[in-house]
């Protein structure tokens, strides 16, 4: 019964692909379909805006993915079949954002955040190495020596 | 305490903020701003949708006038929030051209009979390619067309009331730029 389950949950994320745009007419060439499947899945569908469209059902998606189809069979590469529809999108139509000059605070303070952490982090340990603690007093000494006392009992 | 420890109080209260701004500011998140705005409209020539209202093409929005190109269809509900406003404009003298989206000619016929025609000019764009072009995603879109045939201002989806002054501002900008 659980490899069964297990298989079913395998198995899901296939159905799921075939489902998509079955009623569509196809590329005929299988590579050159893969590809337009792989553009697919990197334009947002507009209308949904966190799907891509080639998860999406709405009207805009489809015909958007018989474009990437035709400019495919036309012999364009992915970054052709992008620049064609940030054209006339925007770069909001790629799931994920360009970097550029405008990107840059998007792309670069996430790294920038982790290294001053880290240089942070190495700064605060290396500080607390050099300063030796101050020498302890005459009780701190007795209590030090009693705890030190018990622990050799118990051993 | 060192000022230092009121950092992550100061981070937090930086990012509540910033989400509370875009949050209050009304700003529409479903809005995306054109990459068309400044730029000559695509190249197209749109079918004519019937006897004696002329079709839609790129050439006629480039003749020294500012136009209004409205993207409409009869399925589309929003589509007659704005209609009577579209009607004003047009009694007012500014031309209205319409690009018929993605819809069959005589539901558009229908709709256009019942409601009255603003519409100097229509274009079919019944497969929608033409709406791809322009960027379209949402019906209705609005587009501000100054008279060298660039587009100036783009409104998606209805105009609203509270849109209308947004509209008329943009016309007269349009009317400005040389």
């Amino acid at each position: 019964m659980r490899r069964m389950l297990i298989m079913l949950l395998l198995l899901a994320p296939l159905a799921a692909a075939a489902a998509v745009a079955v009623d569509e007419t196809q590329l005929a060439d299988p590579a050159a379909e893969a590809e337009a499947r792989a553009i697919m899945r990197e334009i947002r569908c507009l209308v949904c805006q966190n799907q891509s469209i080639e998860d999406s059902n709405a009207d805009l998606a489809r015909d958007l993915r018989q474009i990437v189809r035709q400019r495919v069979a036309a012999g364009d590469d992915a970054a052709a079949v992008k620049a064609y529809l940030v054209a006339r999108y925007g770069d909001w139509v790629l799931l994920e954002p360009p970097f550029k000059p405008a990107t840059l605070i998007l792309w670069l303070f996430p790294p920038a955040l982790f290294l001053a952490l880290v240089a942070y982090a190495l700064h605060r340990a290396r500080r607390r190495r050099l300063t030796a603690p101050p020498p302890l007093d005459e009780t701190e000494r007795a209590r030090l020596a009693r705890l030190l006392d018990k622990d050799g009992d118990a051993a | 305490m060192r000022p230092i420890n009121f950092l992550p109080v100061a981070a937090f209260l930086l990012i509540v903020g910033a989400f509370s701004w875009y949050l209050v500011s009304g700003e529409d998140p479903r809005v995306i701003p054109s990459p068309l705005i400044d730029k000559p409209v695509p190249e197209f020539d749109l079918p004519p949708l019937e006897a004696g209202i002329p079709g839609l093409a790129s050439r006629d929005l480039a003749e020294g006038k500012v136009v209004l190109v409205n993207v409409f269809a009869s399925w589309c509900a929003p589509c007659r929030i704005e209609h009577p406003f579209l009607s004003a404009l047009a009694a007012e003298g500014v031309p209205i051209y319409g690009i018929a989206y993605k819809d069959a000619p005589e539901d558009t016929r229908a709709m256009l009979a019942e409601l009255g025609n603003p519409y100097e000019r229509i274009g079919v764009d019944r497969d929608g390619r033409v709406g791809i072009d322009l960027g379209v995603y949402g019906v209705p879109e609005t587009y501000v067309v100054s008279g060298d045939g660039r587009i100036r201002h783009k409104h998606i989806g209805p105009i609203l009331p509270a849109n209308q002054d947004e509209i008329r501002a943009a016309i007269r900008a349009a009317g400005e730029t040389p």
